[in-house]
């Protein structure tokens, strides 16, 4: 049994239809990537499954149950968690307040300390930037402040929205090792990318998006070495 | 000379007691995003329930703090859920939810019809142990029962932020006000988190009801003129702001009563308003404002 199933979801912002017809897959311990151009809908499939955006049609089933009819926070509370495009920080809070905030859901909330243990260890300049406010840090910072905010919601997977969005190619690096370790603690990664070089090269598996709908799916390997991949997203 | 620092010592205490009234107002505002118009009856309400309780058992209006907000939480607390969510709920894609403003207006002419139908037009007096006590300092007199208002101020105020800062809903209520699809995303109910910002808004109002009653009547619209002070005093201070609410309070009562004593009382309203355009003309987000986007 998939960890996430994604049936037949069609999402609709007012009257425009965005997804039609998505349906995929996530196994436990994956790294998943969704890619595809801007306005694809990959950042809308996210917020579908965290409950953001209702699917007008279809089903997301997870861990067994059905989550497609949850509010955003009983989804939390199930294991599902998001870091949401362009970080979206609690601008005027600590860094600290900001992880904080992140263990709010009450499956979290019992472990923070814990929680804070594995953030810090696995992100050791958040422990030093404590006290500062998320807005005067740098883009870097803020993204690994947002990863850190995800991973204290005590995900069973966690889904990335752009985590090299805007961010220095040096950071770009450091942001998908990052990625990299969390998953190889055994944590479920589902990511939508448009650095389809990265995102795919460490991917499992992979899914491609063109206008709301799937065309392609496959291993993170086929899917880099296919032709019209190479050429939409790579200028192979 | 005296009469000027007698009116700068009047002017403080009644402009704290503005401030605090303006405190729920801007917390309303900061975490909702919604202007709520029906703040100055729910401050009625607060005075009418304090009235009763005092009138009924007797006792020190301060001692009726502890009926009065509890009251006004829920009032508020069920106010916001059952009046104002649905429609919040049915824009929730929309920033600024304008809609329910024109609600909360409507809440506001219900309320205040409702308390005309039911206790009539009457002012209403209580006396209570403390009404009309002063005392001298030189040849300073000071009110007693506005004194009270100046500590109760200070209280609701440090509680408040403390509040804010370290407990987990304070920070819940934080979190949503800067970014309320985020904080759905961390598990944060963002209508829970404003049925109790509006219900701490409105509990606010019953501290203010019981602080006001020892030397303020009572009738139907005596919201109405707090309403238009407490929204002088939000935008002067900066929307959503918690210094600004009481600093604007406090600029607002000196103003009424230093200029009390060169004009007509009347005639202070205008000084407000035009202090009130230049502050905006100088600082458009107000006095502690920050030019955050909303």
């Amino acid at each position: 049994m998939s960890l996430l199933e994604i049936k037949n979801i069609d999402c609709f912002y007012g009257d425009v239809q965005v997804v039609y017809d998505v349906s995929m897959h996530v196994e436990e311990g994956e790294i998943i990537s969704i890619i595809g151009a801007n306005g694809a809908g990959k950042s809308t499939v996210l917020k579908c499954i965290s409950g953001l955006v209702k699917a007008t049609s279809g089903e997301i089933i997870f861990d067994g149950e059905p989550i497609h009819n949850l509010r955003p926070e009983k989804i939390v509370n199930r294991g599902v968690v998001q870091v949401p495009e362009g970080r979206k920080l609690f601008t005027l809070m600590t860094s600290k307040e900001n992880l904080e905030v992140g263990a709010h859901n009450p499956r979290a909330y019992s472990r923070m300390a814990e929680g804070f243990e594995e953030v810090y260890k696995l992100l050791p300049r958040l422990k030093e930037r404590e006290k500062q406010l998320a807005i005067t840090m740098s883009g870097g910072e803020q993204q690994m402040v947002a990863v850190g905010r995800g991973l204290m919601a005590n995900p069973k997977i966690l889904m990335l929205d752009e985590p090299s969005l805007g961010l220095a190619p040096v950071l770009i690096q450091e942001i998908f090792q990052t990625v990299k370790k969390i998953a190889d603690k055994g944590l479920t990664v589902l990511m939508v990318e448009q650095d389809v070089q990265h995102s795919l090269s460490m991917s499992d598996r992979g899914y491609v998006l063109e206008h709301g709908r799937i065309v392609q799916e496959g291993t993170g390997k086929e899917l880099l070495e296919n032709a019209n991949i190479r050429e939409a997203y790579l200028g192979i | 000379m005296d009469f000027i620092i007698q009116a700068i010592v009047s002017g403080t205490l009644m402009g704290s007691i503005y401030g605090l009234a303006a405190l729920g107002l801007t917390l309303i505002f900061g975490v909702i995003k919604v202007i709520n118009f029906a703040h100055g009856s729910c401050l009625m309400v607060g005075m009418y329930a304090a009235y009763w309780v005092v009138m009924l058992t007797g006792v020190n209006p301060y001692l009726a703090l502890i009926v009065v907000v509890p009251l006004l939480f829920f009032f508020g607390y069920f106010l916001q859920d059952i009046v104002i969510k649905p429609v919040l709920e049915a824009q929730s894609d929309v920033r600024e939810p304008t809609e329910v403003i024109i609600v909360t207006s409507g809440v506001w002419y219900i309320l205040d019809n409702i308390t005309l139908m039911i206790f009539g037009a009457e002012y209403r007096v209580v006396q209570t142990s403390i009404t009309g006590k002063a005392f001298e300092i030189g040849e300073i007199i000071v009110s007693t029962p506005k004194l009270y208002g100046l500590i109760a101020t200070v209280i609701v105020s440090v509680a408040l932020v403390w509040f804010l800062k370290y407990t987990k809903m304070g920070k819940a209520i934080r979190a949503a006000s800067l970014d309320r699809e985020a904080a759905s995303l961390m598990g944060i109910n963002q209508y829970r988190v404003y049925n109790i910002a509006f219900g701490i808004g409105t509990a606010i109002m019953g501290v203010v009801g019981c602080v006001l009653i020892p030397f303020y009547y009572v009738f139907p619209t005596v919201g109405v003129i707090f309403d238009v002070k407490c929204f002088i005093i939000v935008v002067l201070g900066g929307l959503g702001s918690i210094p600004g609410a009481l600093l604007g309070g406090v600029i607002i009562g000196l103003i009424e009563s230093i200029g009390a004593q060169f004009m007509t009382s009347t005639w202070t309203e205008l000084i407000v308003y035009l202090v009130f355009l230049a502050v905006l003309f100088v600082k458009p987000a107000g006095l502690f404002g920050e030019k955050r986007d909303w």
